[in-house]
């Protein structure tokens, strides 16, 4: 295909998770080594998942699609569960952590927060996933080759790299809903994310009917957004004083400038 | 890593395999039973082994007879063959593969000025980032000549067993880089250039009466001897820049996670929740050999060189191998003293390597085809 596609993909899929990574983690030792934890884990769950897929796909017919489709399904759903459980292990593993750092650090408290690793693994979890969901389909675009020649749809690259977009905003906010439920004890929205995971995944099982799978994805990123945005602390006095400051600091410029 | 994935995806050069094999590895594999090429990888996979060792125990009985100069020629004539020759070739392929219209003089002046200001920079002073710099690019170097000239499964037998080596070396009482270890720490000495990449700054103090200028940067472990294949270097272990200074301090620093390496397989590490001062001018930060690294890459190397999974298996390997060293860092806080840097990690990559291979990528393959996502 052609390098627009390519660049135009790859800066939908990794954009914002790229931009995030270089503002808000490249520059602690500990939130890369967070980050990248993360992604271990996750890798885990993956590896968990498709062995047991693997496993039930060798015992089962391979000619019969629907069965395999069917395993398939299962596979996904499994994993997302999968995924879920490694993140509350993650969690726990975190916690134990940040006891550790603030043991051995001189203040008495950790220098990371809560909700900070729950941003790092969160994100760390969103770039790995959206890395092994969309890096092998980037380098095809690199290749010859047509889209959709045997009549599959068209817009094969692009609804990847958005629905890859969407997954690794999605982690992000699941990371940090998931680790303040964790934290305040409240079990139901643990139950809320993986309910939303599962959902989402089910969601991309609609494809390629692009309307039923990418707007409703869509709609509820947004909807997570709002929700880990109060989660972390935010609220719609935050939001004011964001842009009253924004608005008093592009004033002082503009006067300083003047003069 | 980066810079062998680059270099394995685009220049097909270093994955051809044009029938050539190093002299350390003298059995073929592409023979007819599974049973005969098992064999034949498991006996070159020995005889790499083996080398290895014997440059290792060499290394040891010099460093403890005090035979410094020849050391030194050693290790100096190994980073002069890579600075220039392995550089000279590599350059060459990529041109080649670029199509680059290059001529001779052009080329002579750029290798050069390349390997002059690499040897200054392992060997004598200059800038930390600078030195860091060379010691990748030659450990980048190093693995790609061995993911071209190792056959396959002599590749991943030797990656196994040199790191059950490392393991044995270092920890054993009578482990030969033990030995080099506390001798060196005996003798309170700094570790030779060019074995070990450090993460910080070069130390002074009490290198200054030393003639020599010792870089806390890794020295070139992999400066392979004149031939082809260094194991020699590999063989080398430094007591990784163990000083006194460095032992006596307990503050852990987190240094960038690019320490050195020590010639593969001391990993001091000084990790610590807070960046290092800035006015510190001693040593700190992590010492990691440079064999370590040339591992690491290979590792990575070879599953982007072979996996059909592409790029899934070399991101599970690139993040199992990151993973495997923050536990071995984490285990040099912990314990404060030389480990083997190799095991954890290439543990881990082995088994991503080969669980992502083969579990991983029809169940991802799958998935692409039909746009699920999980």
């Amino acid at each position: 295909m052609t390098a627009a596609v390519f660049f135009g993909c790859a800066f939908i899929a990794f954009g914002p998770a790229f931009s995030l990574f270089i503002f808000t983690i490249a520059r602690d030792p500990l939130r890369v080594i967070i980050l990248i934890a993360g992604a271990f884990f996750w890798l885990l769950s993956l590896l968990l998942s498709s062995l047991v897929w693997f496993i039930a796909m060798k015992a089962s017919n391979a000619e019969d699609t629907k069965v395999q489709t069917g395993l398939l399904i299962f596979g996904v759903f499994f994993s997302v569960l999968l995924q879920e459980v490694f993140r509350f292990a993650y969690y726990r593993l975190l916690r134990k952590a940040n006891e550790g750092l603030a043991a051995i650090s001189d203040e008495e408290t950790s220098p990371i927060s809560v909700q900070q690793m729950a941003y790092v693994a969160g994100l760390g979890f969103g770039i790995i996933s959206g890395a092994f969901s969309m890096i092998n389909i980037l380098s095809d675009t690199l290749g010859p080759g047509t889209v959709g020649i045997f009549g599959d749809s068209q817009y094969y690259f692009i609804t990847s790299a958005l629905m890859t977009l969407a997954i690794t905003l999605l982690q992000i906010f699941w990371g940090v809903v998931f680790f303040d439920g964790c934290e305040k004890s409240r079990w139901w929205v643990i139950a809320v994310v993986v309910c939303l995971h599962l959902l989402v995944s089910g969601l991309s099982l609609l494809n390629p009917l692009y309307e039923g799978s990418l707007p409703p994805v869509y709609a509820i990123t947004v909807l997570m957004a709002v929700w880990a945005f109060f989660a972390s602390g935010g609220s719609l006095h935050n939001l004011s004083l964001l842009f009253t400051r924004k608005i008093l600091f592009v004033l002082q410029l503009i006067c300083f400038v003047k003069m | 890593m980066v810079v062998v994935v680059a270099t394995i995806k685009s220049v097909s050069f270093y994955t051809q395999k044009d029938g050539q094999q190093l002299i350390y590895t003298p059995f073929r594999e592409d023979t007819e039973t599974v049973g005969q090429r098992a064999l034949n990888s498991i006996l070159n996979a020995t005889i790499m082994i083996s080398v290895i060792v014997v440059m290792t125990l060499v290394l040891v009985l010099l460093y403890k007879y005090r035979c410094y100069k020849v050391i030194h020629a050693w290790l100096f004539f190994s980073s002069l063959l890579l600075l220039f020759f392995f550089s000279f070739i590599y350059l060459g392929e990529v041109f080649k593969t670029y199509n680059v219209a290059m001529d001779y003089f052009t080329l002579a002046v750029i290798i050069w000025n390349f390997g002059v200001v690499g040897m200054i920079c392992i060997h004598w002073k200059g800038p930390l980032r600078l030195q860091q710099a060379y010691l990748i690019m030659i450990s980048a170097l190093m693995a790609l000549v061995f993911i071209k000239y190792l056959p396959e499964w002599t590749a991943w037998l030797i990656l196994a067993v040199i790191s059950v080596y490392d393991l044995l070396a270092v920890l054993c009482p009578k482990g030969p880089l033990r030995i080099l270890v506390e001798t060196a720490q005996e003798r309170n000495e700094p570790m030779f250039p060019g074995l070990i990449y450090s993460s910080t700054m070069v130390w002074l103090v009490g290198m200054a009466d030393n003639g020599e200028t010792r870089n806390n940067s890794s020295s070139s472990s992999s400066s392979p001897p004149p031939q082809q294949e260094s194991h020699g270097d590999f063989a080398l272990e430094d007591d990784g820049g163990f000083t006194n200074e460095w032992v006596g301090q307990q503050e852990q620093r987190l240094g960038p996670i690019q320490s050195t390496d020590e010639s593969r397989r001391e990993i001091q590490q000084m990790a610590s929740a807070r960046p290092p001062p800035p006015d510190d001018d001693e040593e700190r930060g992590v010492k990691l050999g440079l064999g370590d690294f040339i591992f690491y890459s290979m590792l990575v190397g070879k599953a982007s060189a072979t996996a059909s999974g592409d790029w899934n298996t070399t991101l599970a390997c690139f993040v199992a191998i990151l993973i495997g060293l923050c536990l071995t860092l984490l285990l040099l806080a912990i314990f404060k003293k030389a480990l083997p840097a190799l095991p954890i990690s290439i543990t881990f990559g082995l088994v991503f390597y080969f669980a992502t291979d083969n579990l991983v990528r029809p169940f991802m393959d799958q998935l692409a085809n039909h746009q699920f996502y999980i």
